[in-house]
C-alpha cells in the first residue's frame, strides 16, 4: 500500500495509452500474436472459468422451450414451443403467488433497508473523534460477513420460541412471544434480518462520498447562516445524490431478486404461501420439482426483464444528468 | 463541521450505541451459552448471556471429537483454501491481462467480462451444466463455477492499470518475461487489493452453503455450513454417534449448537481484524472509480 501511495501516477491516462500502444501501427496480426502471446496465455484460465460458468450455461436456456427430461438430455428431449411460458402468460396462481411477494419484499427493501445505511453513515460522518468512528465502524461491518445460514441462525436462537429473548421474556413473568414461523411477521423478520446483515457494511461507500465533500461548502454555508439540519439537507444529501442514483439503479436491475438464500433457510418454518419468491420458485419447482422446462421458462423470463430494467434505468439516469452506471 | 450541541452529542450517542448492541449482544450469548457448565445451561433454561459458574469446553470437546461436524469443518477447510488460491492466481492474472493495453484481443476479452456482469446465467441452466461437466457430488461445484467473480477481476485490472508505467517498461528492458512482470512487480505493489479480494473469495468460500446445497447429496462431503442449516437451523438433534462420542453423557444441545456456531464464526473472526483496515482502500479503488 505505502509502496503505491509514493508513487507518482501518470497525470493523464490517455497520453501513457497512445505510448503504449504506439507500435500496433503497420504490425500484422501475426507479429503481434507473436509478441503478445504470454499476456494471451495468463487470460486463458480465468476467461475458459467466465465462458464455462457465465456464458455457456445461457444456451441451457433453450430447455425453457423444451419438456426437458434428465435422462433424455437437451438434444433428445421434446421441443414444446412456447407452452413452458403458459404459465407465465396464463397467471398460474403458484407463480402469481410468489411474483406478488417478490414485489413486495422489494418495495419493503427500497423503502425501509435502502435509506437506512445512509442515516447511518451521515450520523458517523458527522461524528468529531475518528477513533470512536473505526470502533462503530468495525463492529456493525461484522455482520455482512456471516453467511445467512449463521444469521438464520443466530436469529431463531434469540427470537426463537425457546430463544434468549423469550426466556428473558418468561423469566420474567411475562408471555413469550410467537415470532419465527409466524406467518404474520415473516416479512417484518425477513426484513429486519437483512437490515441486521448488511446496514453497517452498505454505510461504507456513502462515508466514502461523505469524505470527499469539500469542507469549504460546510464553512460557506453555515456563513450564510445555516444550522446542523440546514446543512445535511443542502450539502450533504446533495453530496450523495449521485452515489444513491447508481446504486438505486443497481437495485432496480435486482429489484426481482430478493433473499434466496435467507428465504430457503426459513421456507419449511412458515410455509410456501407467504414466503415464495421468484426465485424459490424457480429452486422449488426446477430442481425439486422436475419441472425443468417451467421453471427454466420463468427464469429466463426473470433474467431478461432484470436486464432490461438495468438498461432502462441507466438511461432514465442519463436523462437527469447523471452518469449512471456505464456510458453508451 | 462546527460542533453540536449536547442534545444532539446524546441522541447520536443513544443511536450507534444501540446500533452496536444489536450485533454484539447476539454473539455474546452464543458465544456464553457455547462455554457454560452444563448445569448451568440446564438451570437457565437453554441460554446463558454471562456465564457465572466458570468455563467448560465440553461442548466443543464432543463436537471436535472426529464426526460429522469434524467432518464438515476439514471439508470447509479445503474448499476454502483450494478454492482461494485458485480464485486468486485466476482472477489476478486475468486482471493483469487485462490492463495490458494495446495487445492483442485486450478489447474484445474486456468487453466480455463486462457484459458479463449485466446478466445472472440463470438457476437452472447453471445446474445443467454442472452436471453435464460431471461436477455433481464433486466439491469441485462448490469451487470452480465461483472461482473468477468479473467484480473481482475489473477491481485489481483498475488496480494494475494505475501502476506506474515506468517501473514495467523498464523491467521489461532488463529482460522480465510477463510472468515476472506480473508475478515480481504487479503483485507485490498491489499486496492490498490483492489481500481484501482473497478475504472476499475465501468468506465466501467458507460461507458457501446453496451450491454445496444444490450440488452435494453425499452428507460426507457436506461443508460446515449444511451442518449448521442441518442441526441448528432445522433443529435435528445431534446423538454421540454424529458427535463421533460415544454414548456418554451429552452436552446440552443449545451448548452443541452454539459451539457449532462459534466454529463456523471463529475463522472469520481471526482474519477479520488483520484485512478490515484494508477494506476502505482496496475495496473503494474498483468500486468508487470504476
Amino acid at each position: 500500500m505505502t509502496t503505491i501511495r509514493g508513487v507518482q501516477r501518470a497525470p493523464d491516462d490517455t497520453v501513457r495509452d497512445e505510448a503504449r500502444e504506439a507500435p500496433r501501427i503497420n504490425i500484422s496480426l501475426f507479429t503481434r500474436l507473436r509478441r503478445d502471446y504470454p499476456v494471451l496465455l495468463l487470460a486463458v484460465p480465468g476467461m475458459l472459468v467466465i465462458l464455462a460458468f457465465q456464458y455457456y450455461p445461457l444456451l441451457g436456456n433453450i430447455i425453457a422451450f423444451q419438456d426437458y427430461q434428465p435422462y433424455l438430455g437437451i438434444s433428445k428431449s421434446l421441443w414444446t414451443g412456447l407452452d413452458n411460458f403458459k404459465i407465465i402468460v396464463e397467471g398460474d396462481p403458484a407463480f402469481l403467488n410468489a411474483v406478488k411477494n417478490t414485489l413486495i419484499l422489494t418495495a419493503i427493501q427500497t423503502i425501509i433497508v435502502f435509506p437506512a445505511p445512509i442515516v447511518v453513515a451521515i450520523v458517523l460522518h458527522s461524528l468529531l473523534s475518528n477513533r470512536l468512528r473505526q470502533l462503530v465502524q468495525t463492529i456493525i461491518y461484522l455482520p455482512h460477513f456471516m453467511s445467512w445460514v449463521i444469521v438464520v441462525a443466530v436469529f431463531q436462537q434469540v427470537l426463537g420460541g425457546t430463544g434468549m429473548f423469550n426466556n428473558w421474556l418468561r423469566s420474567h413473568g411475562y408471555d413469550p412471544l410467537h415470532i419465527i414461523g409466524n406467518v404474520e411477521v415473516f416479512r417484518a423478520l425477513l426484513t429486519s434480518q437483512v437490515l441486521w446483515k448488511d446496514t453497517g457494511w452498505a454505510t461504507i461507500l456513502f462515508l466514502a462520498v461523505l469524505s470527499q465533500i469539500d469542507r469549504a461548502l460546510y464553512e460557506a454555508s453555515a456563513v450564510d447562516g445555516a444550522g446542523r439540519w440546514r446543512q445535511t439537507w443542502h450539502v450533504t444529501l446533495p453530496g450523495l445524490k449521485p452515489i444513491i442514483i447508481l446504486l438505486l439503479i443497481l437495485k432496480l436491475g435486482d429489484s426481482l431478486t430478493v433473499g434466496f438464500e435467507q428465504i430457503i433457510l426459513q421456507q419449511q418454518a412458515v410455509g410456501i404461501d407467504a414466503s415464495e419468491v421468484l426465485d424459490t420458485y424457480v429452486y422449488n419447482n426446477g430442481i425439486i420439482g422436475g419441472n425443468w422446462g417451467v421453471a427454466a421458462a420463468v427464469g429466463l423470463v426473470k433474467s431478461v426483464v432484470a436486464l432490461a430494467l438495468v438498461l432502462a434505468a441507466n438511461k432514465i439516469a442519463h436523462r437527469f444528468g447523471e452518469e449512471g452506471v456505464y456510458r453508451g | 463541521m462546527p460542533r453540536p450541541g449536547l442534545p444532539e452529542r446524546i441522541a447520536k450517542a443513544v443511536f450507534l450505541s444501540a446500533i452496536c448492541a444489536l450485533v454484539v449482544f447476539p454473539f455474546i450469548g452464543v458465544i456464553s451459552t457455547s462455554l457454560a457448565p452444563a448445569a448451568e445451561v440446564t438451570k437457565a433454561g437453554g441460554f446463558v448471556m454471562f456465564p457465572t459458574e466458570g468455563i467448560d469446553l465440553a461442548a466443543y470437546r464432543s463436537i471436535l471429537a472426529g464426526g460429522t461436524v469434524t467432518q464438515a469443518l476439514v471439508v470447509s477447510a479445503f474448499i476454502t483454501a483450494v478454492g482461494t488460491a485458485m480464485a486468486l492466481i485466476l482472477t489476478c492474472t486475468l486482471g493483469w491481462a487485462l490492463s495490458r493495453r494495446g495487445t492483442v484481443g485486450n478489447r474484445p476479452l474486456l468487453l466480455l467480462v463486462l457484459i458479463s456482469l449485466l446478466f445472472n446465467p440463470g438457476l437452472i441452466p447453471s445446474y445443467l451444466v454442472v452436471q453435464q461437466f460431471g461436477l455433481l457430488d464433486s466439491l469441485w461445484a462448490v469451487i470452480v463455477p465461483v472461482c473468477v467473480s468479473a467484480f473481482n477481476v475489473i477491481v485489481v485490472r483498475a488496480y494494475f492499470v494505475g501502476l506506474p508505467a515506468e517501473i514495467i517498461d523498464s523491467a521489461r528492458i532488463d529482460g522480465a518475461s510477463e510472468w515476472k512482470l506480473f508475478w515480481h512487480i504487479g503483485m507485490p505493489l498491489s499486496k492490498a487489493v490483492v489481500a481484501v479480494i482473497g478475504l472476499f473469495y475465501g468468506v465466501g468460500y467458507w460461507n458457501s452453503f446453496f451450491s454445496a446445497m444444490l450440488y452435494i447429496d453425499d452428507s460426507s462431503k457436506w461443508p460446515l455450513q449444511l451442518v449448521l442449516r442441518t442441526y441448528v437451523v432445522n433443529g435435528v438433534e445431534l446423538g454421540g454417534q454424529d458427535l463421533g462420542v460415544g454414548s456418554e453423557a451429552l452436552p446440552p444441545q443449545t451448548s452443541i449448537q452454539m459451539a457449532i456456531l462459534m466454529i463456523s464464526i471463529i475463522p472469520i473472526l481471526c482474519v477479520y481484524p488483520f484485512i478490515q483496515r484494508h477494506f476502505a482502500k482496496g475495496v473503494l479503488t474498483g468500486a468508487v472509480k470504476g
